[in-house]
């Protein structure tokens, strides 16, 4: 029993061919639009990568790329096929290239759906990148004179400003590191030399935080160095001031964006893989009508169209069992005997027994 | 004697109306293109409206979005007569509408002349206005807890890290004025108290600047406070220091940035005036030239298009003639009423 059988006339089967000529170009367009979105976000990642730590995040923003451009080959091709199904002559050409046309489109279509889901999966595997990106980020502030790192400075600085964030956690990250450089210390200095004992590194620490830390909706001017002294400012309490400098950590603000942006291009995706799986759909009803026409001899008839011609279990089992005689084309030739008719014709007068040779064709 | 007078034979009268209908489309979009970008010159303007004194440089974006759906207007219109031009029963419907037409066709077009022009000529206006708004702008940066001026804190410190400016003229503005307010002073300070007798208005003056003028190049931590004492930091010189705060005052950045867009806003318009008069003036010669052929027999005969039916001085005198008899209708009755019983009598 067929599944999901539909009667298709003529005209019906014309309409249907034109719909999805159109469609298929449609399908072309959002096959543009997972390309760009894959193009975009790669960019977007590529702007950040000097803060973080795997450079090579690329892969939910590849496979888009490469989907949005399968997605455009296939279903030009697919438009091609529906414009010449309108005209059940022309249908002959593409006769045999169907079917296998729309086993691939099946598994490109789950290729889509996978895209899709990646793009909300990505997010631990970013956390991890940004975290130990901005770490790293973070120690080499100071080194303004070290080719390699000199831009890494104003990069913290525009990503703190722009983001509205300070650090990697929270603004105590930069008591726990050297922010200013030992060209910049006067090291002759008691108050120096007493914090660079303090600790067992040797390293400047302080209770301050960079200028682009502070938060531009405080009522007061920035407060940034003695963040934990309260009586070093007037009218200033540190545990419940929460306006002075930024709260939230980088990694955080800069995640809440990467999450913001994947989550509407993975919502886009699963809307481009319906719309894909009803174009399917639509050229596998149009195929089994068009094939259907072709067994009954008439092209004006009415024919019928179906998803599956058995049942889901029984074309399982019939495709399961065509992959495992694929296997297993070579034995049939070595197990004769038995199951081989020519093999039950009695060598006799070749008139007698004519008749009764069965044919085999 | 006509006015630049060419002949048009039938079919270069067919070709000259199909060119003008898709020149007459391009125009339109062109009129569009003017219409949106006076939408954008003037939301930019709105968006930094607080630091401008007054609205004066609004009249420019104003003056696109008239003109630009003007030329919308106009455009469309010249599509339809040269598309009616091409059949002969249908052009005469357009007989009285034509001359207002190009009245105020070229009315709108020497409007978007005038935009332009604004647009270069208001440079100093729009300086005088920034430099009031700015000014303001930084006497009440700290007054963050008084109605109506608790948002200037927010607006200059977003303005100096967006533009990469700092003060009105420079960051000297800065040591003029008192941008802490006494809230957060310690009035039982003997410091703050002897700031506070140093001058005459009894202000906090500090050599320091806000943190939204530091710059994220300085290779060094920025230096805010005590800019002036060479001594209150190590390995620094005030004289020598460039990339500490940002040197560009926001008046100079703002100025720049607007001249700037409006500059590049005007060479479009004048590149759309351009369009636009070559619209009108194939518009202008196809007209006459139908005009020549309605009521003849053979619709396919040559006929001239001109400019204007007689020299310019000539069509002016009438011009002038005409508007007069408009305002003067009693003059003419009175006329005819003394003849009238003159000749009865």
């Amino acid at each position: 029993m067929a599944v999901l059988k539909v009667k298709f006339t003529k005209t019906k089967r014309c309409k249907l061919a034109q719909i999805l000529w159109i469609l298929n170009w449609i399908s072309v367009i959002t096959g543009i639009i997972l390309f760009s979105l894959g193009l975009f976000l790669k960019v977007e990642i590529r702007k950040k990568n000097e803060i973080m730590y795997n450079r090579e995040i690329h892969s939910v923003p590849n496979m888009l790329i490469a989907v949005g451009v399968i997605a455009c080959g296939i279903n030009f091709l697919g438009g091609k096929i529906c414009y010449d199904c309108s005209d059940s002559n022309k249908f002959h050409r593409w006769k045999l290239i169907m079917l296998p046309y729309i086993i691939c489109t099946f598994f490109f279509t789950f290729c889509v759906l996978v895209g899709a889901l990646m793009c909300y999966t990505m997010k631990n595997e970013l956390e991890e990148s940004l975290y130990l990106g901005l770490k790293e980020a973070l120690k080499f502030y100071k080194d303004t004179d070290i080719p390699g790192r000199c831009f890494l400075k104003k990069t913290i600085d525009l990503l703190q400003m722009e983001f509205r964030c300070c650090g990697n956690n929270g603004f105590r990250d930069w008591f726990e590191i050297q922010w200013v450089s030992m060209r910049y210390l006067d090291v002759s200095n008691k108050e120096v030399q007493d914090r660079l004992k303090s600790n067992v590194d040797g390293k400047y620490l302080m209770d301050s935080v960079p200028f682009s830390c502070c938060n531009i909706y405080s009522p007061r001017p920035c407060i940034q160095h003695q963040l934990t002294n309260n009586s070093a400012h007037y009218s200033y309490e540190f545990q419940t001031e929460e306006l002075n400098v930024w709260m939230t950590g980088c990694r955080q603000a800069l995640l809440e964006y990467y999450m913001q942006i994947m989550q509407s291009i993975g919502f886009t995706v699963l809307i481009i893989w319906l719309f894909e799986l009803s174009v399917l759909t639509g050229v596998r009803y149009l195929q089994t009508a068009l094939e259907n026409v072709l067994l009954q001899g008439d092209p004006d008839s009415e024919s019928e169209g179906w998803l599956l011609e058995n049942g889901f279990v029984e074309t399982a089992r019939t495709n399961f069992n065509i992959i495992k005689n694929l296997g297993k084309s070579n034995q049939i030739n070595a197990v004769s005997g038995n199951e081989d008719p020519n093999l039950n014709v009695t060598p006799s007068s070749h008139g007698a027994t004519r008749t009764h040779i069965p044919t085999v064709s | 004697m006509v006015l630049l007078k060419v002949k048009f034979p039938f079919q270069r009268r067919v070709k000259v109306a199909q060119g003008l209908w898709l020149f007459s489309w391009l125009a339109t979009v062109s009129g569009a293109l003017i219409f949106t970008l006076g939408i954008f010159l003037k939301s930019e303007l709105r968006k930094r409206s607080e630091v401008m004194d007054n609205t004066e440089i609004h009249a420019v974006p104003n003056t696109l979005i008239i003109v630009g759906l003007a030329s919308v207007v106009i455009n469309f219109f010249a599509g339809r007569i040269c598309q009616d031009s091409l059949d002969v029963a249908r052009f005469p419907r357009w007989r009285g509408f034509i001359v207002p037409y190009f009245a105020g066709a070229a009315l709108f077009a020497l409007l978007m002349l005038v935009a332009v022009i604004m647009s270069y000529a208001m440079k100093g206006n729009l300086e005088e206005s920034l430099k009031i708004g700015l000014k303001n702008g930084i006497r009440f940066y700290k007054d963050t807890d008084t109605p109506g001026r608790c948002f200037q804190k927010q607006t200059i410190d977003l303005l100096q890290i967006e533009f990469q400016c700092c003060g009105n003229t420079n960051f000297k503005d800065w040591f003029e004025v008192q941008w802490i307010s006494n809230r957060y002073l310690d009035y039982s300070c003997k410091e703050v108290k002897d700031r506070i007798k140093s001058n005459v208005d009894g202000r906090y003056l500090v050599d320091g600047v806000p943190f939204s003028c530091c710059n994220p190049s300085s290779p060094r931590p920025c230096i805010q406070h005590q800019m002036t004492n060479n001594s209150a930091h190590y390995n620094y010189d005030y004289t020598t220091e460039e990339l500490n705060v940002f040197r560009r005052g926001c008046r100079e950045a703002l100025v720049s940035y607007y001249m700037g867009l409006m500059n590049t806003i005007g060479v479009l318009v004048l590149l759309f005036f351009l369009i636009q008069m070559g619209v009108l003036v194939s518009l202008r010669y196809l007209q006459t030239a139908m005009d020549g052929v309605v009521g003849q027999e053979n619709t396919e005969c040559e006929t001239e298009g001109y400019i204007l039916e007689k020299g310019v001085k000539e069509t002016i005198k009438l011009t002038i003639q005409k508007i007069a008899k408009i305002f003067q209708p009693n003059q003419v009755q009175n006329e005819q009423a003394e003849s009238a019983p003159g000749t009865a009598g």
